[in-house]
Order: structure tokens, then sequence, then C-alpha cells
């Protein structure tokens, strides 16, 4: 069985809404669409008050540098371009949409129909990277990174391998896999226009060995149709968190390791897509369809129909949680995202965004942190740490403020998993002050940069 | 009697040859320092805060020693010794000290538990810095005091401490050397390191918000809203309202205290001014028989 | 509802100091339970007081010397080292003698250096070789297998006084005097509480394995290089003992398993653990050997609990896509 190397935890997976199919949540009234969906600078917005907008029209272009442009995913008129609550807790720009029917943009094909390589005629790759870039699609795991600028391998680097991470190795969390089981072919299509756009004829599909029927119904269906879809892999994977990280994926997947930053996995031949992005990237080149709506599940322990609803972006939490059952009396965290890395949100007014894969309601129980103990040095930490880093140590050096020591360390080696918090048994906060750490560091080292910038 | 003798006479030895190794190791690899560094190293406070921006006493020794070799003093203070200390340093390079006035930290917030309610819960490591990472924190400012301390605990001087019933850090004026740790320990620079003032007298605007007047008034009682009635009351214009956050420049500033008055959200405060006399009402009126 | 914000993870483990402390307890509980069939009211005399003085002592000193008001008797930590300390003594020792072992081992090993996680050495070895050193005469009278009262036993030579003999003398024929390995691996051989039952001290450590407690690195490197190093000397000379033997005998199972895998004292990388588990080992034989003790695993072990943050320093784990420069 296939799995990474070093470290690794086992949370409790708590897949609620496993065996629940995807649901199509209702049109919001208003709509909020965030230009800070992804990694990079923010979107400007396009569009004033007043404006009258369909789904699919542009709202906010990229930005300079790294940016993507951001779409309405739904029709009607602007409400106001301000500053807005989201989910980083701060105020930051957004389009405010107030709803009038369901209006799309012309040029979106709106049908069902599965449209296969061979449809699209000579595609040439160029074409598909334009049409992903012009769709406005980033990584939908969670890491919001631009998905045309990762297609682009730098110069000097070679892609040899495809990786579609189909692991979701956060608990609660569902929605890749419903995704596979209800839309298996178009994702096959996707993997092919992304190996096109890559010139790499080598594709693996990870999925964890918890997702049995994913497995089997993509295997079965490569085997039915082997001809149509070459040089594709379903790779079945243990068990472990985070397997879904994406050089823990490298590593188990093609064996090789990705170098500490700023090497990228690019670098080791690897590319790795969401499988949640490469339908989008289907959507995008087959039926130019920008990236206005994801699959989010919507779980906790207490939610009366924990589900997986395909929600428009911009679509207000509370809304979704109204159509899970309503906001279970004992809530005490509000999560964005799955337990161990997602984002504990302020309020639920915070709308959908590119990378909103769940919401989890977290009951009060659950919610609270236990009583921290001094450090017994057991070292389960650096067990558990799949960067092969020694948490307790950089908790340490933060506190004593020694970032020299974080440095020689590898603090920027981080992933913030939160595998090495997850496990100590003081219940010492581990990654919060490991994240400080990494904050500063990473500014030292910028500063020192420039500085050797400036004095060329 | 002979045993003891041997011992004696060895151990004599072995101790008088690492004596000599060690004076001639001494002497050979003898780092030369200037002299008037160790000179002017004795003077300073030996806090080794770094609130000169040299790294301990012997770094800004080091860094007197080299600016006076260049003619001038300029910039070097010790905010920990101050002017008395400046002036022996001076005397022992030779030169004029440079004059320079105090300065004292200053918690620019008033949003108190009361006036600023708490719409979260924050469970974690108990730090301003970590707090700062989940957004607003546990108010909807995005810019006030956290509250956890950071300031406090950057403090080598014990000059600040926090309230447990404001929730805020309150400056000790006496004990402060305005070194500069606890500014640069808060991460949403709440704290200013402002002139002492005439008489340790100054009218501070207690608010770093810099969202719009009506968010502003959301989430705290008492925060800046920039409606500019204090810019326009100004004789001096000392005041300047940029990114919806008012800012007296304590230079132009004349301590008369007009703007306090004026200010709709009590968002500007004077420190140490005498209690003001209670306005006196005319009498009333005699009742006509 | 006021939400409850902080920073990811957002779960935990559900591991806790006490599951471990009180899990390495209950991996004891089979040596213990020889030790009172092997020693009777001696063992239950000696192991009762050794946990009450260490309990004791660490809530007394935290209290009133430390100025603590949190409890931390309630971690498992004391009790634990109370037992580990009890196990390394004598079934006949007086009271007094245990108590300011006790005293030691909490007082000097633990809180003198701050409490839970901060000591540098073993608080329980720091009691047994103070102990030792001090009252020699008292810490090296082993009663034998059987004797189960407290006063008045029966003490004779332990299998390690045999071998120590037997090395010195040059003759091999003293080490026929040995009980046989089942004796030493069952118990039924003289020494201190909680060494003589090998097999109970390996089902302890299979518990703890299986538990997650501690990992295999060191309790097998120890054992290994002892095997290896013990078997080298047994062929060069005879009147070396059989490695089997030297396996079985003295303190080495129970130092192995649960004395030199404490989490505070030992190295915190896999590598780190295999180097000091080797050391222990090779030191250890060679005090058995050439050293004036007969018994060499409690020195070994704190010497190399020394050494312990020179490991930490140098011996980093292997870092994720590490590329060899």
């Amino acid at each position: 069985m296939k799995t990474f190397h070093i470290g690794g935890v086992h949370p409790a997976e708590n897949k609620l809404s496993a065996a629940s199919p995807i649901k199509t949540a209702a049109i919001p009234k208003q709509a909020v669409f965030s230009m800070f969906q992804h990694i990079g600078a923010p979107a400007v917005p396009v569009v004033k008050k007043g404006d009258e907008v369909k789904v699919g029209t542009l709202l906010g272009e990229a930005g300079k540098g790294l940016s993507v442009p951001v779409f309405s995913s739904v029709s009607g008129k602007v409400n106001k371009v301000d500053a807005v609550l989201d989910s980083s807790g701060t105020r930051r720009m957004a389009v405010v949409v107030d709803v009038e029917g369901d209006e799309w943009e012309e040029s979106i094909d709106r049908s069902d129909k599965l449209v296969t390589m061979k449809d699209l005629g000579g595609i040439t790759a160029e074409e598909v990277v334009n049409r992903i870039k012009a769709a406005g699609i980033v990584g939908m795991g969670g890491a919001t990174f631009p998905t045309g600028v990762k297609l682009l391998p730098p110069p000097g680097t070679k892609a040899e391998a495809i990786i579609v991470n189909a692991v979701e190795c956060e608990p609660y969390l569902t929605a890749d896999h419903r995704l596979m089981l209800e839309k298996p072919e178009q994702i096959l299509v996707g993997i092919q226009l992304i190996k096109h756009a890559v010139n790499c004829p080598r594709a693996f599909i990870g999925i964890e060995m918890n997702k049995p029927d994913a497995i089997k119904l993509l295997t079965d269906l490569l085997k039915e149709k082997a001809a149509q879809y070459p040089g594709i892999e379903v790779v079945p994977l243990k068990v472990k968190y985070p397997q879904g990280g994406e050089k823990q994926l490298i590593d188990a997947v093609i064996g090789r390791q990705v170098p500490a930053p700023p090497a990228l996995p690019i670098n080791v031949g690897a590319i790795v897509q969401n499988v949640g992005t490469v339908y989008a990237i289907y959507e995008a080149v087959t039926k130019r369809k920008p990236l206005i709506e994801r699959i989010i599940t919507v779980t906790g322990k207490s939610v009366k129909n924990p589900s997986n609803f395909l929600a428009r972006i911009g679509t207000p939490m509370q809304q979704l949680i109204d159509e899970a059952g309503g906001l279970p009396e004992d809530t005490g965290k509000i999560i964005g995202g799955g337990p161990m890395m997602g984002r504990a949100l302020m309020s639920l007014e915070v709308p959908v965004t590119k990378g909103s894969s769940g919401l989890l309601l977290m009951t009060e129980k659950e919610s609270r942190r236990g009583e921290v103990s001094p450090c017994i040095r057991c070292a389960k930490c650096v067990s558990a740490c799949p960067m092969g880093l020694e948490p307790y140590l950089l908790a340490s050096y933060t506190r004593l403020k020694d970032w020299d020591g974080c440095e020689k360390n590898d603090v920027t080696s981080c992933i913030e998993c939160g595998s090495c918090a997850f496990t100590c048994p003081s219940n010492r906060p581990l990654l919060d002050n490991i994240r400080v750490a990494k904050q500063t560091v990473m500014g030292i080292i910028k500063a020192r940069h420039m500085e050797s910038i400036s004095k060329k | 009697m002979n045993v003891i003798l041997i011992a004696v006479i060895v151990l004599g030895s072995i101790g008088l040859v690492a004596a000599l190794i060690l004076f001639l190791a001494g002497k050979k690899f003898a780092v030369h320092e200037d002299e008037r560094i160790g000179k002017v190293a004795e003077v300073l406070p030996q806090a080794n805060c770094g609130g000169c921006g040299f790294p301990g006493c012997s770094g800004f020794a080091g860094a007197c020693v080299k600016a006076a070799d260049k003619g001038s003093l300029e910039g070097l203070l010790c905010p920990v010794g101050g002017q008395p200390v400046m002036e022996q340093v001076a005397d022992i390079l030779g030169m004029k000290a440079e004059a320079s006035a105090p300065k004292v930290a200053v918690v620019r917030c008033n949003g108190t538990c009361e006036s600023r309610p708490r719409i979260a819960e924050f469970d974690g490591a108990q730090s301003c810095r970590v707090q700062q990472m989940l957004g607003s924190g546990e108010t909807a400012c995005a810019y006030g005091c956290l509250g956890c301390g950071d300031c406090v605990a950057a403090c080598q001087f014990d000059a600040i401490r926090m309230n447990p019933e404001t929730g805020l850090p309150e400056v000790d004026e006496e004990k402060c050397t305005a070194c500069g740790a606890c500014s640069k320990a808060c991460p949403r620079g709440v704290i200013e390191i402002r002139l002492k003032g005439l008489k340790n007298r100054r009218v501070v605007v207690l608010c770093n918000n810099k969202d719009k007047g009506a968010q502003t008034r959301k989430a705290c009682s008492v925060g800046c809203i920039a409606c500019q009635k204090c810019v326009k009351v100004c004789k001096f214009e000392a005041i300047t309202v940029d990114a919806n956050l008012a800012y007296i420049d304590a230079e132009k500033c004349k301590l008369c205290r007009k703007c306090e008055d004026e200010c709709p959200q009590n968002a500007i405060h004077a420190f140490n001014f005498p209690p003001r006399k209670p306005k006196v009402e005319a009498p009333a009126a005699p009742a006509q028989s | 509802m006021k939400p409850i914000i902080s920073l990811s993870p957002h779960v935990h483990g559900g591991d806790s100091v006490q599951k471990n402390m009180y899990g390495v307890c209950i991996a004891l509980i089979p040596a213990l339970v020889a030790s009172i069939v092997f020693f009777g009211l001696g063992a239950a005399i000696v192991m009762a007081t050794s946990v009450v003085a260490c309990v004791f002592f660490e809530w007394a000193i935290t209290r009133f010397i430390l100025g603590r008001k949190q409890l931390t008797i309630c971690d498992g930590s004391a009790v634990l080292t109370g037992l580990l300390l009890g196990f390394n003594l004598p079934s006949n020792l007086p009271l007094w003698i245990i108590i300011i072992g006790a005293l030691v081992a909490i007082g000097i090993g633990k809180l003198t250096f701050g409490g839970l996680g901060t000591n540098p050495f073993n608080p329980a070895l720091v009691g047994r070789v103070f102990l030792l050193i001090s009252f020699p005469v008292q810490m090296t009278s082993w009663p034998v297998s059987g004797q189960m009262g407290y006063v008045d036993v029966e003490t004779a030579a332990t299998p390690l006084a045999i071998m120590k003999n037997a090395i010195k003398t040059g003759d091999a024929s003293l080490l026929n005097d040995l009980p046989s390995s089942l004796d030493m691996l069952l118990g039924q051989t003289g020494g201190s509480l909680g060494e003589v039952s090998a097999i109970c001290l390996l089902i302890g450590c299979i518990f703890m394995l299986c538990r997650k407690i501690i990992t295999w690195h060191i309790p097998v490197s120890i054992l290994g290089t002892v095997f290896v190093l013990a078997g080298l000397f047994h062929l060069i000379d005879p009147s070396y003992a059989d490695p089997t033997q030297v396996i079985l005998s003295g303190g080495l199972m129970l130092g192995a398993c649960f004395m030199a895998t404490d989490y505070v004292t030992s190295p915190m990388t896999a590598k780190g653990q295999l180097i000091y588990g080797v050391a222990i080992g090779v030191l250890t034989v060679l005090i058995r050997d050439f050293g004036s003790y007969p018994e060499g695993m409690s020195f070994a072990i704190l010497i190399m609990n020394g050494f312990t943050p020179l490991i930490n320093t140098y011996v980093k784990p292997k870092r994720f896509g590490e590329v060899k420069k």
C-alpha cells in the first residue's frame, strides 16, 4: 500500500456525508464576490453600483502579477463594491450583487452532454491553458493557487507526472468523493486536457482507501475505456493524514520528495491538481464555463442533514446551514474547511469562495482545547511531523524569539498540517507558535533578499 | 610525607604551566579594541534593551565612537539613560551632546471590554501575534488592542501592565524609557512612542481604527469615526485625518484641549492635566415674592 | 452565538500526560505482581513506601517550597517515579532509607530543575544511585527469591555478583553457580524488586509498544548491543558469562525497557535514540566487566542522560526532501 514515508497521524474520519449525493443549493438572494479568493494579487473590480450582470459576467479582472479574474455566479444588479467581512476575519474588497432571476451569459454551454477530447478537435495546448486562465480557475482543494500558472512549467523544468489529488484526507469532508462518484468520466476528460496542456503522457489519480467505491468506479471505467483514456492510473493510498498534502502525495505516488522552498513540485517533474479543479478545468475548456460554482460539504456531529451542496460562489454560509437543517444549538466553532487545517470563522455571513471545500459546525464540547501542561519531551510531535521537523524545538525557539534558530531548523518547510498539535499529550499550542516563527522568518528572509538586490 | 610532597610538586607544576600557557595565549590572541569604547560603555545603563537600535550597550558604545570620529553624535540616543547619559558620552569623546526631547509609550486604544463588545471567543496560545492571525480577533475592530499582553512581556522595565478590568495595557510613565520594545511587539501598531510633552502633558487620539466611521461605531463606542470636527476646531492645524483616523501632531499641539471637548466619540484624551474646575452656574434668579 | 476562534488544528488525538504515565504504571503491574510473589511482605512494604513517599514529597515541595498552587500529583509522574525507584531497591531496605531515596529522587532529581519535563537526569535513578553510594551495605545485600519476610531475610550473591567474581578470578567454572536462564527469566533469582522477573518486564514492554507509549529503538538497541558485546567477550574468554544470561541478569531488562525510555531524559529523534541505546549498552558491559560495581546499568543510563542534550543538538531527523550536499 503506497503512502508517504515520514510522519503522519490518524484523526477520526467522521465522513458523515459520504453517502449523501450532491444537492444543488438554492440560488441566494444576495451574493458576495470577494476579490481575494486566490493566492496572489487581488482581482480589480470592473463593475460599479447599479450595473446589470448575468451568470458568467466578469466582475473583477486579474490584478497585476500573480492573479485571476472573478466572475458572477448569479444574475441581477450590483448592490455595492466595498470592503466586506470575509473568511479572513477582516474587511476586504468585494462585489455584492442583488440577485434577480438566473440568466446566463450566452457564451456558456449549459448542456450536460459529455464532451471528449475528440469532440474538441485539434485544440492546442496553449488554447487549453488560455481557457483555464480566462475562467479564473484556482486550486480548489483550498490552496487557491492560480491553475493557469501551475500549468505553465518554468523554463528548465518538465512535467513527468500529473497527479490528481482525490485523497481528501481531512476528516468530515466528502465533496471530492461525491464528485468522483457522480462525474467520473468528466474528470477523466479533464485529466486528458491537463496532460495535453503540459505535454505529459502519464497521469495518476491518488485516492485514499476509505473511498473503495470511488476507487472501484474509476478503475473499472479506465479498464473499460482504456483506449479512450490511455496513460491514466488509479493509485489507492493508505489512509493517513496528511496524505492529501501536495508534497506527501508526490512522495507516495511517484516516490520523489520535493526539496525545501524555494523548490516546487515541478522541480521533481510533478504537477498536482485537486480533483475538483480538474472538473472545473473540464467545464472551462469544453463548456466555456468560468469558475462560478463548487461542491461544498456542510457537516458536523449535530447537523441534521450533513450534505454535499453544489453551491454558487458567493452564497452566504448561513443559507447552506439552513438547507442542511439549521444551525445546531450546541455549535461552538464554525470552521471553513476541515478540522485539521480549516479556518475558524467569526460569522456565518461570510460567502462561499473558490476555495471553500467544507463548512464544519463543531459542537461546543469538541471545540475547546484541553489544558496546557509542560512539555514532557515525549518526541511524539517529532514522529508525527510529515516534513521531518522538530515542532517542540521550533515552538521553544519562538517563545525565546530566536529567529536564527528557527531558520536553521527549517521552519519555512512547515506545511502547517497540524499533526504536531494533534498529537501532543500536553495540549501545547505548537502550531500557533510555529506560525508566528514562520511569518517572522519569512519576513527576515524577504528583507535580506531585498537588501542584497538593492546592494547590487 | 614523600607522597604528599610529590603530589604538591606535580600539581603545582601543572598549575604553573597551565597559567603560563593561558598568559601567553592571552597576549598572542588579544583583540585590540579602541579603549574609548570601553570608557563609553561604562557610563551606559547596561540594560542591553536595544532601544538605541544597536545590539546591546557595547554595540551602542562602538557606534558612538565611530560617529565621534566622523564628527557628530547626531541621531544617537540612549533612551534609557536619556540626556544626562548622552552628555557624559559626549564628554568622554570630546564632543557636544545633541539635545533631544523625552518620549513615552502611549497606548492608542480605549476600547475597553465595556465599549468594545466581544463577538467571538479566542482559544489558543495567549499571544497577540497569534490572535492577530485570526482576523479582527475577539471584537469587530481589526485595529484595536488584542489584550493578550505581548507588550507586557516585551517590556524590560516593568513599565507596562495589563489592567484586567478594561482589558487594555497601562503605561507607568515613571518607569517607561521609550525604548520602543512594546511598540515593536504590538502586531497592530497600537502603541506609539510619542513626545512626552510640556510638563509631561499631551493630547492623543486614543484610536487606531482605519475602518469607515459607520463600521467603527458598530465595533466600538469610543472609536474615531473621522468626522473631522477636531480638525475644524484646532487653531494650530495640529490634527490631520488619514485613512478614516485622526492624528494629532505632538510638535504642533499646544495642549488647548478644544479637540477633546469637540469629539462626539470621546476618542481624544488629555494626559496628566489637573482635574478641571466644575463650571460655575449663574445663581438662579430669586423667586419673586 | 459567539463562535470560538482559534488557529488550526481544531481537533486533538486524545493523548494526554496521564494516559502515558498511567500507561507505564499499568505496564509495570506484571513486574509488581512478580515482586510480591517472590519477595512477599518485603516487596509490598518497600513498593508502598516508595510510591507514597514520592507522591507526598512531590505535593509538599511543589506546594510549600516552589509555591505553586496547581496540583501536579495527579499527572501520574510521581507515582511512576515511586514505582521505578521501588523496583531498584532490595526487599529488606529500612523505611527511613526508602524515604530519603524518595526525597532525593523527587526533590533533587526532578523538582530542583523545575518539575515535569525539565529534569536532565532520570529521577528514579538519581535516587537509586544516591542510596547506593550513601548506604552501600544495605543497598547491596540482596534477599534470596522466595524470602517472604521484610526483616531478617536470607541474602545471597546475585547472579551479577557471581559473574563479577568469575571475571575477577578468571575462573569460568564459577559461572556454574548461576541460576538457569529459565529461572532468571521467570524470577527465581536474587536481586532488586523489579529486576528479577525478566518475562514480566518484557510483557510490560510489549504492552507499552502496542499502546504507542514508547518506540522500539531504545530497548532493542540496548539489549542488542549488550548481547553482541557480551557475546564477543564470552567467545574470547569463557570466564565472561554467556550473553543470554547477561541479558537476563541484573537491572538490564528494567533499565532498557522502563528507565532508559523515560521521555524527559532520552533523545528526541529515532536516530538519536539508537545512538543513545548503543552507548548505554557499551557502558553497561564495560562497567559490569571492568568497573568495581557488579551492576553498571544505572550509571550507564545516567551518563547517557547527560549526553542527551548534545545528541538532540547534533542529531536531526531526516528532513523531507533533504538534498545531500
